[in-house]
């Protein structure tokens, strides 16, 4: 007896729907077992995961801003791998667009510079991180260097940049040494929209970019050809669709919203430039954008739920003393569930007996 | 005389980490996958490592749990891969982000403890002699252990049948099952194999490279192991090369930080990894006109019956 894979004729509907949800629901059975090998009460963590941070409005609150920079990274990772361009490198993007809109704020530091200067942070952090996603990418089309491993060795780059920045040219003067900018003026902060409290104008701008995907993709020749060239390469070179002018556009819209989503985080929730400002927003997008099975809605629906496990973790650390690695072992988890609930939308299982046939034969 | 030796040997200790953990995925790529995941096994390799030598005193047993390791994560990614029949590259980043967690996870408990590093060999005598004598005769267990895999590696790939029955896995894995070979079992064995030497070199790290364990040690090694196996065409002995010019970069620029060179360090600390992008791109274009990859590398392979 075996257990082997077969081809369905066609895609499976059902299975495209539920398979989320049943690699969600596997995660947290996986989760379970390694609570109680860690010596906690899997009921009691599973609540201060996923329950106790629902509980409160400013945990809800903080569920949305952590998810700004997730949905805002992995929609633009979703055209990448839509049109199976690897763009892997979210993460240094994210934090090129930190800097590049940071110069902004740090050079008009006490100036009595006018309203112009978020529009301008945010508008410069999107296109320096379109330019360095362009890199692997131009090195990809024109010589065929893996876009993949050009993309991560930019993170590496991109991370030793900033900390040269904060701890050397930009440092506060008055910062007792600490890697950090000075605080941001108000001009050049993302505004909040509830008084006192924590969302801010970047959850706004992360839905406006939902939409834009969506339309994109479902309404738009462009977004046709994206998941063309990614899904038939063969028809799309007939249809005269170019591949490699698709790697460079789907790269730099991945990288300009990389950069938009790191000066809104610095913008926003941090307030300054430090080492650190992200918690691995540009790898787990990549998570986001696989759960939301690479649609515009699905990504901000895995983005909440990202974002909830980051949130939950953390209450799980002070609650419970569970460490907070254990967030990162729960998304890598459950990053493999859903590759593998995936292949089922287009294989099934099946249990073959090679003996009987031989068996039959013979009789 | 002394510096040329000391840079030599501090070389040897850089680039033996990369040589490990690329000779593995040679052959995994060999067989026609491609798997990602070399950073997170390698990572979880010396989460293990550690954890072993610390807890039973021996090196040698520590050097087993990160090729344990390895081995395990390996598992993970091909009984997905294979099994499953999922996108490699999707797959090998999970086990990547995995692999943080886990080793983060692991290797909590063993944060700011201390091992005696692995020994160096010493022959009374031929160890002491000038200018070689330690560069031959005087390294710790691995840098002999990583020289003999890739001659091993390289006899088995080119001098036998079995190597010669990879090579054509991953070349074109239909024409392989049409003549009857397991394609997806001696695909397995080779990522399996990629994984031990990924949690060896992992290992490497806390063993011997710097006797103690921080998260995150690996820094993007594994990444550099696959870009060297695109540097070596998918040739072992080139991969000596690439693997011991890297662990050049790499000393240089740590020197160079020591010399008070008026760069900052974060610039010399940037350049093994922009160097890994310029060296891509050269070999790449290089190589324009035909590519030496195994035909068959990272596409999915359901046996039809």
């Amino acid at each position: 007896m075996q257990l082997v894979l077969e081809k369905r004729a066609e895609r499976s509907g059902t299975i495209a729907l539920v398979s989320p949800l049943i690699a969600v629901g596997l995660t947290i059975a996986t989760m379970v077992i390694l609570f109680a090998i860690l010596g906690k009460n899997p009921l009691l963590a599973l609540h201060a995961y996923f329950i106790a941070p629902l509980t409160d409005g400013y945990s809800l609150q903080e569920i949305a801003v952590k998810a700004t920079p997730l949905v805002m990274i992995a929609i633009g990772l979703s055209l990448c791998y839509l049109a199976k361009a690897w763009n892997i490198g979210a993460e240094g993007q994210f934090l090129i667009g930190a800097v590049a809109g940071s110069w902004i704020a740090v050079r008009t530091q006490g100036t009595d510079a006018g309203a112009w200067v978020l529009p301008a942070m945010l508008i410069l952090a999107a296109a320096a991180g379109a330019l360095y996603a362009l890199i692997p990418a131009i090195c990809k089309v024109r010589f065929g260097a893996s876009e993949i491993l050009t993309s991560l060795m930019l993170v590496y780059v991109a991370d030793l940049f900033l900390d040269y920045l904060v701890r050397g040219p930009w440092r506060d003067p008055h910062g007792f040494n600490f890697p950090t900018t000075a605080e941001f003026d108000p001009v050049a902060t993302v505004p909040l929209l509830i008084e006192g409290g924590r969302l801010h104008l970047g959850s706004i701008i992360a839905l406006l970019v939902v939409a834009a995907a969506a339309i994109l993709l479902g309404r738009t020749i462009k977004g046709f050809e994206i998941r063309v060239v990614g899904a038939a390469p063969r028809a799309a070179r007939f249809g005269g669709f170019k591949a490699d002018r698709l790697v460079i556009l789907t790269f730099a819209i991945s990288g300009a919203l990389a950069g938009l989503a790191g000066i809104i985080e610095v913008a926003g929730p941090i307030g300054h430039l430090q080492p650190g400002i992200s918690p691995g927003y540009g790898f787990t997008a990549i998570i986001v954008a696989f759960l939301g099975r690479l649609n515009p809605l699905g990504i901000l629906v895995a983005g909440l739920f990202l974002a909830l496990t980051f949130i939950g973790g953390e209450q799980a650390q002070i609650a419970m003393k569970i460490p907070l690695d254990v967030t990162k072992v729960f998304q890598g988890i459950l990053l493999f569930y859903v590759l593998a609930c995936d292949s089922l939308i287009l294989y099934r299982f099946k249990l073959v007996f090679p003996n009987r046939q031989v068996t039959r034969g013979a009789g | 005389m002394e510096l040329v030796e000391a840079i030599i040997l501090s070389v040897l200790a850089a680039s033996t980490p990369l040589l490990i953990a690329a000779t593995g995925e040679l052959v995994t790529e060999r067989s026609g996958v491609l798997n990602l995941g070399v950073e997170g096994m390698m990572i979880v390799g010396a989460a293990c490592g550690f954890a072993g030598a610390w807890l039973t005193g021996s090196i040698f047993i520590g050097a087993l749990f990160g090729i344990a390791a390895g081995t395990l994560m390996s598992l993970i990614f091909a009984l997905m891969a294979l099994g499953l029949a999922v996108n490699q590259v999707a797959t090998g980043l999970a086990l990547t982000i995995l692999g943080v967690g886990l080793s983060g996870l692991i290797g909590a408990g063993f944060v700011g403890e201390r091992i005696t590093p692995a020994a160096h060999l010493h022959i009374p005598g031929v160890t002491d002699i000038p200018l070689f004598g330690r560069v031959l005769f005087g390294e710790d267990g691995f840098v002999y252990v990583s020289i003999a895999l890739v001659i091993g590696v390289s006899w088995f790939l080119y001098r036998t049948r079995a190597g010669l029955i990879l090579r054509a896995c991953g070349d074109n894995h239909a024409s392989a099952h049409a003549l009857g070979y397991p394609v997806l079992r001696i695909r397995t064995f080779a990522v399996m194999f990629g994984g031990a030497c990924a949690g060896l070199a992992g290992a490497y790290l806390p063993l011997a490279y710097t006797p103690f364990f921080i998260p995150g040690m690996t820094a993007g090694r594994g990444w550099i192991a696959l870009a060297l196996v695109v540097f070596s065409s998918w040739r072992p002995g080139r991969l000596v090369v690439g693997a011991y010019l890297f662990g050049a970069v790499t000393i240089l620029q740590l020197h160079a930080q020591g010399w008070g060179v008026g760069i900052p360090s974060q610039f010399m600390s940037a350049l093994p990894y922009l160097a890994t992008v310029v060296v891509l791109v050269l070999i790449s274009r290089a190589r324009s006109g035909g590519s030496t990859a195994p035909a068959a590398l990272g596409t999915v392979f359901v046996p039809d019956r």
